[in-house]
């Protein structure tokens, strides 16, 4: 089942700088796709247009059925509560606890205390940082920061988990650590989609991946195809 | 259950909201402070002037002497001619027969000297004094006209209307009530424009949070609740000091002057309830200020 599909998506900034030309796409779900590229070949518009953060000049974007491409800005939450969305630079509230920064995603629908902390707990036992609920982003390391919003990106139950360059501003160990957290996720089910420009994290996962290049699609490799060469 | 459980937690994040940003939030509620002193004094003078344009107003009176010798028959004809002209008040207050006998009565127990004199006018041939129509009007621009047409009927013989003194004086009263009107409706939107401003401030340091807000799947109503109520809350903070100074200040005011200012001229309006309703006023105002300050503010911020 397709759970993204693009048709002849276009994107051109105001200043007239073309990011994605004449792109289709489909990924079902439960896959996990990694986005490569150069700086600046579009995969950011790319992933950016899917939670509705930009919106296509032309073409259809189909995420979960809904064409966030006509989606009109107010009703944007919609497809928001659908995705999960982790980013280079975890954007977590200091002032709020990892506990809180996580049961912030659910306190806007107005959950009961009880589930809320029900589901908190469970998600924050998958991304291993159970015990450090009572702390504060500042006291955490980075690798631990990017899991309390992997945490808060999931704990909808979102159908797709979108990742901006997760990794990097990590380093290679704990980048892997947090790779076994997304695999951990995908294996339950949730579609994974991953931007990044680190061939190596591309190389161990052996997953399905979309290299683009000014915005078009370069190559595109099934699982465990991909093997970039060191040069 | 949800609504309630969405609704406390407005309340609770707008509480920690304005201590978590207690400079911004002191600079808001200082402006809504200053802009309600304002528009209490406004408010109270604008008041006392009215109510004392209204006392004025209900004194003013015409008075229609007529001819000594008219008779019985024709003093009444006359009253209803009067009756009938236009913009005399309706009811037993609007005209009133002044006897000459009262007239007399009057008199002699006023002064003794009177007395002597008029003792002797038992008879209504006798009696030398006027017979007298006091006449009062409904709109007192109009009260020129009006005497003009007493006097024209036949029988009056001199008519007495307000002196032009209390004409000019309530119309300057007029301009000062309406003066203070638009000043207050002036100082209202200023501040709104602060507020709004201000709340900018807040929220431009809040934008990380409204940007995550956005990015879990808050709607654009999850995201702006609270910063309405905050303006709310901001609002009735920022009244409390107005409606203080309004309760103690003018009751102060009202017991120290005794209810009057220069002799018996200008009577106070009394301190209750007056002052309970400027203090509601004071209140709404401050809060749908706070809150349109808030709305204004947040709106810019869930574009994209």
């Amino acid at each position: 089942m397709e759970l993204i599909r693009m048709r002849h998506v276009h994107k051109v900034y105001k200043n007239g700088v073309t990011a994605i030309h004449d792109l289709d796409l489909a990924i079902k779900k439960g896959e996990f796709v990694f986005i490569i590229g150069a700086t600046g070949c579009g995969k950011s518009s790319l992933i950016k247009m899917l939670y509705r953060e930009e919106r296509p000049n032309d073409g259809q974007i189909l995420v979960g059925g809904i064409d966030v491409a006509k989606i009109k800005n107010r009703k944007i939450y919609k497809i928001r509560r659908k995705l999960g969305v982790v980013f280079q630079d975890f954007k977590l509230l200091p002032k709020l606890t990892v506990y809180e920064n996580v049961a912030f995603a659910l306190e806007i629908f107005g959950l009961p205390k009880s589930e809320i902390y029900n589901k908190v707990v469970k998600v924050l036992d998958l991304v291993g940082l159970k015990n450090k609920a009572k702390q504060y982003p500042t006291q955490l390391s980075g690798g631990e920061q990017q899991r309390v919003a992997i945490a808060r990106a999931i704990v909808n139950g979102p159908k797709i988990l979108i990742c901006d360059e997760p990794t990097g501003n990590l380093d290679e160990k704990t980048s892997m650590e947090i790779m076994a957290v997304l695999e951990a996720i995908n294996k339950l089910g949730t579609t994974v989609i991953m931007v990044t420009h680190d061939t190596e994290i591309v190389n161990k996962m052996k997953k399905r991946v979309i290299e683009l290049d000014s915005g078009r699609i370069l190559r595109e490799y099934a699982e465990g195809e991909y093997v970039h060469e060191v040069s | 259950m949800k609504l309630v459980r969405i609704l406390m937690r407005n309340i609770r994040d707008s509480f920690k909201s304005i201590v978590r940003n207690f400079s911004l939030s002191f600079a808001s509620i200082s402006c809504i402070t200053i802009t309600l002193i304002v528009v209490t004094i406004a408010m109270i003078l604008s008041e006392n002037v009215h109510e004392m344009t209204k006392k004025i107003e209900a004194d003013v009176t015409i008075v229609a002497f007529l001819n000594v010798d008219v008779t019985q028959e024709r003093i009444e004809e006359i009253g209803n001619e009067i009756r009938a002209l236009p913009n005399i008040q309706p009811g037993s207050q609007g005209l009133q027969l002044d006897d000459k006998e009262k007239l007399r009565q009057d008199m002699m127990e006023a002064s003794d000297t009177y007395k002597d004199i008029l003792k002797n006018w038992e008879n209504r041939e006798d009696n030398h004094l006027k017979d007298a129509y006091r006449i009062k009007v409904v709109d007192i621009e109009k009260i020129k006209e009006t005497a003009d047409a007493i006097r024209n009927i036949e029988g009056v013989e001199v008519v007495q209307d307000s002196e032009e003194m209390i004409h000019q004086l309530i119309s300057v009263f007029d301009v000062i009530t309406k003066g203070t009107y638009i000043i207050v409706i002036a100082l209202i939107l200023v501040t709104a424009f602060l507020i709004t401003n201000t709340i900018k401030i807040t929220i431009f340091s809040r934008k990380r949070e409204i940007d995550i807000m956005r990015l879990v799947g808050a709607s654009n109503m999850n995201i702006k609740i609270p910063f309405i109520f905050e303006g709310l809350l901001l609002g009735i903070l920022g009244s409390v000091i107005p409606i203080i100074i309004t309760i103690y200040g003018y009751s102060t005011i009202y017991t120290s002057f005794k209810g009057k200012v220069f002799g018996n001229i200008i009577q106070l309006v009394e301190p209750q309830p007056f002052v309970y309703y400027v203090s509601l006023v004071l209140m709404g105002i401050g809060i749908i200020v706070g809150m349109f300050g808030s709305w204004r503010a947040v709106r810019k911020h869930l574009k994209i």
